[in-house]
């Protein structure tokens, strides 16, 4: 048995694990480490702030399905990396965070950078580690990356004091099978009888409806969601994160549901007589108004977290564990169907869909940002992996650009993070070599964090960022003309010239204000070999439609008024 | 109605910690909370007393469990428990109102454990109902001090706490509430 230090056993225990690339930013409390990581066949993308170090683990896990990794020292390290691990937190993204701790000897006195870094981050991780002796190193870090993944993942920290880094110990790697202590608590998998009432209940609805989440995906069920799907004839409405989980052009996709989902695919909730929950939680932006919420439906709610069960909605069956298991047992028991009716009804308000108009729309008065992402989408095929910051483009993204394919659409959805695009991009194109990926952000998030673009020329990566800039901080600006009588507090931006902030790095930056000039940037970006930024000036009063107003019914929606559309 | 739910935790530090932050970031509202030694070493054992009408007993169990160093959770609320809550109580008395105190106390089975100049500390035992009655009839004594523990529950007879089966006990019935059922099985 070799005798390690701590700082190399944390590496033997990565590249067991199969992390290839680690993102991160160095500093005093965790330089044993970096030291030794020089070792190892780890890649270490250096970040320009720790935010961006949580974000790019984020996105590299939602691009791979794998742990990502991110690294810092203690104290600021750690607490910048805080915001990430929020978001992780929030849309169960599997991430394990290491960082660098002041030594076990002046833990508690204030030390320099010291920081309670376990304390500060319970609230937002799925579990945390405090290493006070590097014994137990080999078996923490093996049980973090377990905790990451198993059941509903989630971010995971591991502090590491400096002198636990420096230690030695005789070191043989653990292969004992974890288990936690609350494992047996947990189940993995729907009892039979359950699935057996289900298979009955959805035998009889007449007009049952699918609600695909963010579960399809982190389950991997995608091939059973549409098995089920077909089998039944049932339609499919999907939420923010569970965009990807069925394909958007599969004819029984009806898109994205809640606050800025399409009018009939909120109907479609409201008329339904059964909803099959499948991996989402009924978070408020797809519920609207509890009270009145799909009134007259059975509901089975396919999850694996059983806090969730009766969180938001109270539910008829919980099927609790992994959706794909649940999937694979229930597919069998159920009839084949046609619902000819409901899909009558259904097809019947698709017709009537107001999203789709403004594709139809000259728009005079400036470039339209729906027009924008309609136009990468139709470029790219709808192929790219796209990274959205928050806001009005992100809404606009997921109803204008049609995903097929799970995996690639990153977005930050229940913690709603600006600034999460650039870094997430950067992520899921470490996890995606070859895979185009684009950044769609507005001017406001964008400059919480475009210090990546250091980033993305140190790394040499091939990443395409489209910033929409309306002049304002779009969404809330929208609030506060239709809540807020038009009051624009604090919502209209300064920006600098994007294109020559890129230029600054080294990027090719362009500037585009016209329908017609989109198409031809959009090519020349997409042959270039390297990045490029695209600054896009777009309507400055554009708002996002249909919209449910935060608590309203499902069904009160506020549409785009056809009168702005000028002749 | 008031729920008391039993847990085994792993004797560490922090766990006390990540179970008052869950308590604190779901927004749950706890009547009583108890921690103490169980046979086994590395096993704590808590129990917590909250009031269903405004928390949701379920939910609070169901997060008690997705914590890693929770080995079991269990609501005892509808099976026979045996539970017991405990008072030191110091009241204000001369010399000559000593025996009527006695006599109360031993009415309640409670004990005098100390004897000052002006006071006196009565230890008492029993059930919540029990102690708050004792306590209704020194308060017009001159309660100087008092310190309640909190309740804590076992089950009666053989049952002993449930060794789960390995399939989790979060069946979770039509309701999505833990099925009554789930009682502890090995006896």
């Amino acid at each position: 048995m070799p005798r390690l230090a701590g700082a190399q056993i944390l590496f033997e225990c990565l590249v067991r694990e199969g992390v290839d690339v680690i993102f991160g930013y160095p500093g005093g409390a965790i330089l044993p480490a970096y030291d030794a990581m020089l070792q190892y066949p780890i890649h270490h993308v250096l970040v320009r702030h720790e935010q961006g170090a949580s974000h790019m683990a984020d996105g590299y896990a939602r691009a791979s399905g794998r742990v990502g990794v991110c690294m810092s020292t203690s104290g600021p390290g750690a607490t910048n990396m805080i915001t990430g691990l929020a978001t992780a937190m929030m849309d169960s993204i599997p991430v394990v965070a290491i960082t660098g701790q002041v030594g076990t000897k002046v833990i508690g006195s204030d030390a320099f950078q010291e920081t309670d870094v376990t304390g500060v981050t319970l609230p937002v991780t799925k579990h945390n580690y405090l290493v006070s002796n590097v014994e137990d190193l080999p078996h923490i870090l093996r049980e973090a990356f377990y905790v990451a993944r198993h059941g509903r993942p989630g971010p995971v920290l591991v502090d590491i004091p400096k002198d636990v880094q420096l230690a030695t110990m005789e070191f043989e790697y653990p292969t004992n099978p974890i288990q936690l202590p609350n494992e047996r608590l947990l189940k993995k998998y729907a009892p039979d009888e359950y699935i057996a009432r289900a298979a009955e209940m959805i035998n009889q609805a007449q007009r049952p409806l699918i609600l695909a989440g963010h579960g399809v995906l982190l389950s991997g069920a995608m091939d059973e969601l549409l098995a089920f799907a077909e089998k039944t004839n049932t339609p499919v409405a999907l939420t923010l994160l569970g965009i990807g989980g069925f394909p958007a052009e599969h004819p029984q996709c009806l898109g994205m549901m809640g606050m800025h989902g399409g009018v009939y695919v909120n109907e479609a909730i409201q008329n339904a007589d059964l909803l099959l929950a499948m991996g989402m939680r009924f978070d408020d932006r797809v519920t609207g108004n509890l009270k009145t919420y799909s009134p007259n439906s059975k509901k089975i709610h396919f999850e694996i977290d059983p806090s969730e069960i009766n969180k938001n909605v109270k539910v008829d069956i919980p099927l609790l564990g992994d959706l794909k298991m649940s999937l694979q047992k229930l597919t069998p028991l159920v009839k084949p169907n046609k619902h000819d009716a409901w899909w009558e009804q259904l097809r019947a308000a698709m017709e009537q869909d107001p999203i789709r108009d403004v594709l139809d729309w000259e728009s005079p008065d400036g470039l339209m940002s729906e027009h924008v992402i309609h136009d990468l989408w139709t470029a790219t095929q709808g192929e790219a992996i796209v990274a959205t910051d928050v806001g009005q483009h992100q809404m606009w993204e997921a109803q204008y650009y049609l995903h097929n394919k799970p995996h690639t659409l990153i977005t930050s959805g229940g913690l709603g993070t600006m600034g999460y695009a650039l870094p997430a991009a950067i992520g899921a194109k470490m996890a995606r070599p070859d895979a185009e990926v684009w950044v769609i952000a507005g001017d406001g998030g964008f400059q919480m964090t475009m210090a990546e673009l250091a980033t993305i020329v140190q790394e040499k990566l091939k990443i395409n960022i489209m910033i929409l800039n309306n002049g304002y901080l779009g969404m809330v600006r929208q609030w506060q003309e239709l809540f807020y009588g038009a009051r624009y507090a604090a919502t209209p931006i300064f920006s600098p010239e994007f294109a020559k902030i890129a230029n600054a790095y080294g990027i090719p930056g362009y500037v585009i204000d016209k329908r017609a000039d989109v198409a031809g940037v959009l090519d020349e970006v997409r042959s270039s070999p390297g990045p490029a930024l695209i600054e896009f000036r777009v309507k400055m009063e554009d708002a996002v439609f249909p919209m449910v107003p935060a608590g309203a019914n499902l069904q009160d929606m506020i549409k785009r008024e056809k009168v702005v559309q000028p002749l | 109605m008031k729920h008391t739910l039993v847990a085994l935790v792993e004797d560490k530090p922090g766990v006390l910690n990540r179970v008052a932050s869950l308590f604190r970031r779901r927004n749950f509202n706890i009547e009583s909370l108890t921690v103490g030694h169980t046979d086994q070493p590395q096993i704590s054992r808590m129990t917590i007393v909250i009031d269903s009408d405004n928390t949701n007993a379920y939910i609070v169990e169901a997060n008690l469990a997705k914590l890693v160093n929770v080995i079991d959770i269990q609501d005892v609320t509808h099976q026979e428990t045996i539970s017991r809550d405990m008072a030191l109580i110091k009241v204000r008395v001369d010399a000559g109102g000593r025996a009527e105190i006695a006599q109360l106390a031993e009415i309640f089975r409670a004990k005098i454990v100390d004897v000052g100049a002006d006071s006196v500390v009565v230890e008492v035992t029993g059930d919540e109902d029990k102690i708050d009655g004792l306590v209704e009839l020194l308060r017009p004594k001159g309660i100087l001090e008092m310190v309640r523990t909190g309740r804590i529950s076992m089950l009666r007879g053989n049952q002993a706490r449930k060794e789960s089966n390995g399939n989790g006990h979060y069946n979770g019935n039509a309701n999505g509430q833990p099925p009554r059922d789930a009682a502890p099985s090995s006896v």
